[in-house]
């Protein structure tokens, strides 16, 4: 299938390749000042003597239209459902972009006095209490820029935690060093515990999807256990149901638990991990609390643990006194800062805004339609995938390749088939504990037609796996490319643009 | 709620069609006494003319967000063209996920491209990465990555770093096996020392410099390189003004092996500190101990050329806890916008911003070192900010200027040094205009 286009804003050079000597897309006010001789401003050895060379030239209509075109070989979420398992790509509503940008917020400098920045400071402070609420721990910090570094926070407190509780044993070394993480888990749960100073020991998963209790019971008697990091609904959409004896598990074998807030989607205004016996958590802004994901990030992971764990959260805090709020840096036993300034304080704005638009009914009322719309998925498509998992789904539900790839059409060419229907594929190949995984979170931003059009979709493909199936195999037809040798492009990789691959690439 | 499009009788019909008999019934796989009774204790819905209002009101009671300022540090006020932010607010481009699935992603993937090839021209780097959090966590994961290139485990940093990167830094070594020693700076010129009280030998894996440093001093860059490569170490420059790369040599033609920025003066707003971008660029060499994602150049069956994601290997969710780094995120969409900045001004504009910023601090170091009682500690060269010393303290005199001439000053040094009680960090840019500089010099006057 022929899918060359000779339209224009389908051809879209690089920046690069547009620019022209000469052209500018900016004016400067004149500078007002006495000018200093060059010499005197700087020596000429340590100034800039390659004028830039590479950088582009271009007007602003170039740079506009540059961008505009591009951006339109883009899936975005106003365009239609994102139903990426475990990404949690719900509305982004344009009234939390407004407030955001509200000048009194978007033009305050971080290092401003205190005084004068009451406002902002109220605005975490009030974010950390809603936040507290929805998961039932009672301390909060906002300073973590994503998930992974959510994880980090969380997890190098519990290493403070226990230092400080346990002493170091000889060697200095610490007494407990394994982190248990299940075999189902995102991987920046060992990756984050590994740079906590961890050592990673994996629990293997039941047939049921769930956390097998028995491996459990076994590591812990170990006596080296220091915590666990749990996704809890776990990343195969199933609520843990023995959360509470896990929890009880790794406390009486002197460790803490981390749950890892991917999926809280499915909980806030149903349950609460503080009510679990979780000790520490992070949440996603970006997922749960409708930060956009702006092609990758920014994303906000805010921190949020029990008042034993306090003590140990990065610093500064936000308190309260009185009718103000300051910052508060002595705290000898925090893990120290894990980043300039305060966080992600842009989608602390729209992550508030998120939380009084929805109003405590709201908020439930998403978890409640999230968790339908899974369902009305699994429904909809029990007889046409292997499901590997009987338990009904929580916000998001798995199925698997297995009867299609008896007829040679993966997991892969399925979601590569669905972009033809107009769907952004689900989650592919995670979690790795199940073969040839489809990983389908819709949110409660979708309505029921559209989720029908999506399980109708699915069972088109199927129905195309079995009479065409090269329709499937080299979808998708509809793109301006078609898929990519990723294999070479990791064997031999082009990371830049440089002047003279400017006729290789034509 | 008007975000959720299924009405409540459709809602009820779905769980009719699925054999449910009420909501709650979605819910029993949660033990019952752990399900929530209760409403939340959080706020009821409020309308959008109520949300802005009480935004609005709150905005309100941030008065420095409204007056003349002259605070860096690690945040910078420059002026950002228009039309950054209507692009970024394209539903294309905000609500796009991570570019898993390249052929509808390719928008996002040229754009990353794009950038991480201005960032090499501007650091005079062979490759940079997709980008970091910020800065500050962007100079953490540099020392980690040295360590891994040259399994050596003492990093040496100069104090003239920003205190806030380098408490940072202590955070993510603190379990890593990696010891942070500290080298002083010039009380003369304000530049960082590697004189005979500093250890650098051949258990040295890096050393870390911020150039134009904490101080606003800009640091002999290709000096500390001939130093630190004689013992096989890597050096790291830090860089927290990132116009300053408009005017001065580019840390790569000088020798780093590792550059990070901040990169928020392209284009990103103030926010109260976030979100930023981080850069991150080094040497072919080191490619492949590169935290956090890359897009590299593919093509298609029909030789097309397209983007994707690349050097995956080297990450979280296929090496686990063998990855470079557990990032995962970054900050995509401040990296777009700091991708228009940099191609909206151009060539010439990157160059014409620096040298305004330059221009009016040399102007504003020059008045104010002419005022009686008040002097300039540091004699090394600057980009556009400078340490002043006062003859009162300097968070006292801030705050009058604040209340009386509406004008935030600067910042106290107090606030990281508290033994240096009158010094306090101006920085100028092109936003401020003579008016401003004239009016702070003739505040700090009286």
């Amino acid at each position: 299938m022929d899918k060359a286009t000779p339209h224009i804003t389908q051809n879209e050079a690089l920046i690069f390749e547009r620019s022209q000597t000469g052209r500018k897309g900016y004016m400067l006010p004149a500078l007002d000042v006495e000018e200093t001789p060059l010499d005197e401003l700087l020596p000429p050895e340590l100034r800039r003597d390659d004028q830039l060379e590479g950088v582009p030239e271009l007007s602003e209509v170039d740079v506009v239209r540059h961008f505009t075109r591009i951006s339109t070989w883009n899936y975005n979420i106003d365009l239609g459902m994102y139903p990426l398992g475990s990404c949690t790509m719900k509305y982004n509503s344009r009234l939390n972009e407004k407030v955001a940008r509200i000048p009194g917020f978007a033009n305050l400098h971080p290092l401003a006095p205190e005084e004068d920045a009451q406002g902002a400071l109220e605005v975490m402070y009030e974010l950390q209490q809603h936040l507290s609420e929805i998961t039932g721990l009672p301390a909060i910090s906002l300073q973590p820029a994503a998930g992974a570094h959510g994880e980090m926070t969380g997890v190098m407190m519990i290493r403070a935690f226990l230092d400080a509780r346990d002493g170091v044993g000889e060697d200095d070394k610490p007494r407990r060093n394994v982190m248990l993480i299940p075999d189902s888990a995102h991987g920046t749960n060992p990756a984050s515990a590994h740079l906590s100073g961890f050592t990673v020991k994996t629990i293997r998963s039941t047939s049921e999807g769930l956390t097998d209790l028995e491996h459990l019971r076994e590591l812990c008697a170990s006596g080296d256990v220091a915590g666990l990091m749990l996704t809890n609904p776990n990343t195969v959409g199933i609520f843990e149901r023995n959360i509470r004896e896990i929890c009880r598990h790794i406390h009486d074998a002197g460790g803490l638990v981390y749950m890892d807030g991917a999926n809280m989607n499915a909980l806030v205004g149903v349950a609460r991990p503080g009510d679990m016996g979780v000790d520490v958590i992070h949440l996603n802004l970006h997922k749960t609390f409708s930060t956009p994901h702006g092609g990758g990030g920014p994303g906000s992971g805010p921190c949020c643990c029990t008042s034993e764990l306090e003590p140990f959260l990065p610093v500064p805090r936000v308190a309260r006194q009185g009718e103000s709020f300051r910052f508060v840096y002595d705290r000898p036993q925090s893990i120290g800062r894990v980043k300039a300034f305060y966080g992600n304080f842009g989608m602390h704005l729209r992550a508030l805004s998120y939380i009084l638009t929805h109003g405590n009914e709201g908020l439930r009322e998403a978890t409640e339609a999230a968790v339908l719309n899974a369902r009305f998925i699994a429904h909809g498509l029990a007889d046409t995938f292997d499901k590997p998992f009987d338990s009904p789904p929580m916000h998001e539900v798995l199925f698997t390749d297995k009867r299609q790839s008896r007829k040679g059409v993966h997991t892969l060419d399925i979601a590569k088939r669905l972009i033809d229907y107009g769907f952004h594929p689900m989650t592919i190949y995670f979690p790795l504990i199940v073969q040839g995984a489809m990983l389908i979170e819709p949110t409660e931003s979708v309505g029921r037609q559209e989720l029908q059009q999506f399980v109708d979709a699915m069972k088109e493909i199927t129905r195309e796996a079995l009479e065409d199936p090269d329709t499937v195999l080299n979808a998708p037809h509809t793109t301006r490319i078609g898929r990519l040798d990723e294999a070479t492009a990791a064997r031999k990789p082009i990371l830049r643009w440089k002047p003279d691959e400017k006729a290789a690439n034509a | 709620m008007r975000y959720i499009p299924n009405s409540t009788e459709e809602r009820r019909e779905m769980l009719r069609d699925l054999g449910l008999g009420s909501t709650g019934e979605l819910f029993d796989s949660i033990p019952s006494d752990i399900i929530l009774r209760a409403p939340l204790k959080t706020p009821a819905a409020l309308s959008e003319i109520e949300l802005l209002a009480r935004f609005e009101s709150l905005a309100a009671h941030n008065a420095a967000a409204r007056r003349p300022s002259f605070l860096g540090a690690g945040a910078y006020s420059h002026y950002a063209p228009t039309i950054i932010d209507s692009l970024i607010q394209r539903s294309e481009f905000f609500t796009a996920y991570t570019p898993y699935q390249p052929e509808i992603s390719q928008g996002t993937l040229q754009a990353i491209f794009e950038f991480q090839t201005l960032v090499c021209q501007l650091t005079g780097m062979d490759v940079a990465n997709a980008s970091m959090y910020d800065g500050s966590t962007a100079m953490a994961e540099a020392v980690l990555m040295a360590e891994r290139v040259t399994r050596r485990r003492r990093v040496l940093v100069s104090d003239a770093v920003h205190p806030e990167y380098m408490h940072v830094t202590e955070t993510y070594v603190a379990h890593a096996g990696i010891e942070l020693l500290r080298a002083g700076f010039d009380e003369a010129t304000g530049q960082m020392r590697l004189d005979e009280n500093v250890a650098l030998d051949k258990s040295v894996a890096a050393v870390v410099v911020q150039s134009p440093n904490f101080f606003g001093c800009v640091e002999d860059i290709k000096a500390l390189a001939e130093r630190v490569h004689a013992v096989g170490a890597l050096l790291v420059v830090v860089i927290t003004e990132s116009m300053s790369f408009g005017l001065l040599r580019s840390p790569g033609s000088c020798g780093a092996d590792i550059v990070v920025a901040e990169g928020q003066s392209f284009g990103v707003p103030l926010s109260f500190g976030g979100p930023y971008v981080g850069l991150f660029a080094t040497r072919d060499q080191y490619a492949r101990q590169l935290p956090g994602r890359l897009v590299g150049i593919a093509h298609d069956k029909e030789g097309r050329r397209g983007f994707v994601l690349t050097l995956a290997t080297r990450e979280q969710h296929i090496r686990r806890e063998k990855a470079t780094s557990n990032i995962c995120t970054n900050e995509g969409l401040i990296a777009l916008a700091a991708t228009i900045y940099m191609t909206t001004m151009g060539k010439q504009g990157l160059q014409d911003v620096a040298m305004q910023c330059a221009q009016k601090a040399a102007y504003a170091r020059r008045q104010i070192a002419a005022l009686e009682g008040f002097s300039i500690p540091y004699s090394a060269p600057i980009f556009n900010e400078f340490v002043v010393h006062a003859p009162v303290a300097a968070a006292d005199l801030l705050r009058r200027l604040a209340s009386q001439r509406n004008i935030t000053g600067g910042l106290a040094l107090s606030r990281y040094f508290p033994d240096r009680p009158n010094d306090f960090l101006v920085c100028v840019t092109e936003t401020n205009p003579r008016s401003e500089i004239d009016a702070l010099v003739a505040g700090l006057k009286e």
